[in-house]
């Protein structure tokens, strides 16, 4: 009993924490699941167009910090010139650029790269409830009147910005809010207004400035409303009252201001042009970590050489290619040649391909076979009678090698892949079992061992396979664990259910 | 398919997985293994315990041994020269008599001094032991079987395989070699397996290549209901050889030899579950029955047989202790 619940455990562990690591890389960093997929990114560039005055010039702009479902890759300042410096207070980021003496019209550019994160969710430290906004007479009578008669129409935060921005968006609006929308100084600024009004209601809002990602050479920054909720931060769209920021939304900057500030010079222009980008998920993973200095960034395989990758990535494959041979063997209960041999020319298979390699396995091993017997005439002894079969199997593979290459059969030169101490060993042992059981015997652990390597072969050559056990390689304990399990499978082979069918009978 | 497991699983069959997990690992230590799995010296522990096996004429370990064989096989004109540790009945080489220069072997093939020196090397080299490592060859005296086994049994050499679980005797059949298996009692090339009434010694019923037969197929005798003689004896020397070699799941072959009578051929540490369908049934059942008996290990070879007895008699349920 303590055997079984010790065992459970181990395995349960095992692949719990295969399975978990695996999630975890898939769900929080990105890691994608399958092969080729490509995620899309943007680089989003901020270009200033300024003509400086005679003195020293400073410019400073707003840059993009946080938005929910959104993360930075990099970021590139280029200013021919400018002494740069970047500014970070709790939510806002700025860059400043300044030079003592300028007089060319000049270009300062920013470039970022963002891509979608969706366990990205926040945005901005808790704010303060605001003060009631003190609005000279009739605003502020106003103001009551309206958040007075929204509150009783609504039953949360959330409710009530939706119906408030109803209200200021309505074709017909109540004398009150007339005022508001009518007013020189609130004209147009929906958002403005919207704020006013829940500062009146003491609610903490932040107006916010972002572009929806697309391919654009002329970007126009939208306002959104963004109001906390006491839990979390709520985006509405001032002009359609929506909730929720739009899909790829990149937020540059908060507050009503403008994001750019200069001095000593004239701003000609600010723009900003967004393009798309298609970057395989891999890669953006790996870049990701990279960028913000994850612990695990330093141990993926991916950072390994790539000659070294690539051999890794064989390695990884062959757990998979040992457990499917355990399951033939102990479920399934196929008979082979040797306990891995299989994994081991299923391995040789990735390079010639199933058919070709199962004919040249067969052709091998049929030759050498005959020659074997031939030798066994000789009356040699076994380590020789081994060597001279190796010497044999390589010379075979040379033979058909030179032949495959002159017939302009390429696979025929991969035979060289092919272990060849194993296939020496494999004809050794089948010439044996040839004498001593028979050839039927001798065919059946063949084939066998030919059905066990083709599913190895099958199974690490699947794309996904690949793709898994090299991006994912705390999947191995995953396999470890599923061969634990499987050790402890006492019941029937399947050929042992042909084998005993005569004692299947119904028991008296 | 889940209905004909289930049958099988009701019926007691056991499968490989389970006789390793079940039986062989905990019962069988590692420390036996070599003992059974050399077959020089468990004849050496069967003489020792009185366990009469067949006489070793010599013994070949080196290739020197090998180039001075005419010496050892002078005297020797019928003999049988197996690898110490081999496995499944392979490399065995059976001489039966002497013609000038030549041995004359299985099927009548004559045999130079060379061929049997040849093939004593294979077996040094490890040709035919488990793992391939370096064995040695031994030289055992040919086994005469008993007339009274050739009505069942026309040629070759039949054995009776005799399962002991915890030193109780739980099962048995007897090989009988075809033309077709080459005169080998060995049921995966073609012999004919028949299970034994653990009371009375009587074949029961008979497979040939997993198919149900009652007659010999060379002779057309029947090879169902056919005494064995002395049964009772059998069961006492396979019991004795738990003595000798305390295994907990171990398969004792024997032969019946016209001058000597019964012989341990040799003992197996991982004895096959062909048993079952020659016996068409399986061996759980009676496995379960036995570790239903306190401390089997602790009896003597007398109540050993009888409790095999009463087991039998009780139809292996669990009345019996």
């Amino acid at each position: 009993m303590f055997r079984f619940v010790h065992w459970l455990v181990l395995v349960a562990l095992l692949i719990g924490a295969g399975i978990g690591v695996a999630v975890y890389k898939n769900q929080v960093l990105g890691y994608p699941l399958q092969p080729d997929m490509v995620e899309p990114t943007w680089i989003v560039q901020a270009r200033i167009q300024i003509t400086p005055d005679t003195g020293p010039v400073k410019v400073s702009l707003s840059l993009p910090v946080a938005t929910p479902g959104m993360g930075q890759l990099r970021e590139n300042f280029i200013s021919r010139g400018y002494g740069l410096s970047t500014q970070h207070t709790n939510r806002e980021r700025e860059a400043v650029w300044a030079v003592r003496r300028a007089s060319q019209p000049q270009s300062l550019y920013y470039q970022g790269v963002f891509y979608r994160d969706p366990v990205r969710t926040d945005f901005a430290p808790v704010p303060d409830f605001p003060p009631i906004p003190s609005l000279p007479e009739p605003y502020n009578t106003a103001m009551l009147a309206i958040v007075e008669d929204v509150r009783r129409q609504s039953a949360d935060i959330e409710s009530f910005t939706s119906e408030l921005l109803a209200r200021i968006n309505s074709a017909s609006p109540s004398e009150e809010m007339s005022l508001f929308v009518n007013s020189p100084d609130y004209r147009g600024q929906r958002v403005r207004i919207a704020r006013t009004l829940l500062a009146g209601a003491r609610i903490p809002t932040e107006t916010v400035n972002g572009f929806p990602l697309s391919d654009v050479t002329r970007a126009r920054p939208e306002q959104r409303l963004a109001v906390h909720t006491q839990q979390r931060w709520l985006f509405f769209d001032p002009a359609s009252g929506q909730v929720g920021l739009p899909e790829n939304f990149l937020v540059w900057w908060v507050g009503q201001r403008p994001p750019i500030d200069v001095e000593g010079a004239t701003l000609v222009d600010l723009s900003w042009s967004i393009r798309r980008n298609e970057l395989a998920a891999l890669d953006l993973a790996e870049q990701r970590a990279v960028s913000q200095g994850a612990w695990h960034a330093p141990f993926s395989l991916l950072n390994l050489p790539v000659q070294a990758q690539s051999v890794y990535a064989v390695l990884l494959l062959v757990p998979i290619g040992a457990f499917i041979m355990a399951l033939m063997r102990n479920v399934i209960g196929l008979p082979s040649f040797g306990t891995f041999m299989p994994v081991l020319i299923a391995l040789a298979f990735r390079e010639t391909g199933l058919l070709a390699g199962l004919l040249l396995f067969a052709f091998v091993v049929s030759i050498g076979l005959i020659l074997r017997f031939y030798l066994a005439k000789l009356h040699l002894l076994l380590v020789p009678r081994l060597t001279a079969v190796l010497i044999i199997v390589v010379l075979l593979m040379v033979v058909l090698s030179l032949f495959s290459h002159r017939l302009g059969w390429e696979v025929g030169l991969s035979v060289g892949l092919f272990p060849m101490v194993i296939l020496a060993m494999i004809i050794e042992r089948m010439s044996i079992v040839w004498e001593e059981r028979g050839p039927s015997d001798a065919l059946m652990e063949s084939a066998g061992s030919a059905l066990i390597a083709s599913l190895a072969f099958l199974a690490m050559t699947n794309p996904l396979v690949q793709h898994l056990s090299f991006v994912f390689p705390e999947l191995m304990l995953v396999a470890l664990g599923l061969t634990i399990m499987l050790g402890r499978y006492y019941g029937y082979r399947i050929n042992e259910l042909i084998r005993f069918r005569t004692l299947a009978r119904k028991p008296a | 398919m889940i209905g004909f497991y289930r049958r099988l699983s009701a019926n007691g069959v056991m499968g490989l997985n389970a006789r390793n997990s079940r039986y062989i690992m905990p019962q069988n230590p590692r420390r036996f293994y070599r003992l059974v799995d050399n077959k020089v010296l468990c004849k050496e522990r069967l003489l020792a315990h009185h366990v009469a096996a067949p006489v070793l004429l010599g013994e070949v370990s080196s290739q020197y041994d090998a180039g001075h064989l005419h010496k050892t096989l002078s005297g020797f004109t019928e003999f049988v020269i197996k690898p110490a540790a081999g496995s499944g009945g392979d490399g065995i080489l059976v001489v039966t008599g002497r013609r000038d220069e030549y041995w004359l072997g299985g099927g009548g093939k004559l045999l130079s001094l060379g061929d049997i020196q040849y093939h004593v090397a294979g077996i040094l080299a490890g040709m035919y032991s488990l793992g391939g490592q370096t064995d040695s060859a031994m030289i055992e005296a040919l086994v005469h079987t008993d007339p009274l086994l050739r009505e069942i049994a026309p040629e070759g050499v039949p054995d009776i395989r005799i399962i002991i679980y915890r030193g109780i005797p739980v099962m048995a059949m007897t090989r009988l070699p075809t033309r077709r298996s080459g005169g080998k009692a060995n049921l995966h090339q073609g012999a004919i397996g028949a299970g034994i009434n653990m009371l009375t010694g009587q074949t029961l019923s008979a497979v040939m290549n997993s198919s149900v037969v009652t007659v010999h197929p060379d002779t057309g005798t029947s090879v169902v209901g056919f005494q064995l003689p002395d049964w009772d004896n059998l069961l006492a020397i396979a019991a004795r050889c738990y003595q000798a070699i305390p295994l907990g799941y171990m398969g004792v072959d024997l032969v019946i030899d016209k001058d000597h009578g019964p012989l341990v051929l040799e003992m197996n540490a991982r004895p096959g579950l062909a048993i079952q369908i020659a016996n068409s049934e399986g061996l759980a059942h009676r496995l379960a029955a036995i570790d239903r008996i306190e401390d089997p290990e602790q009896m003597t070879t007398e109540e050993r047989l009888d409790c095999c007895q009463r087991l039998a008699e009780a139809g292996w349920s669990n009345q019996a202790s």
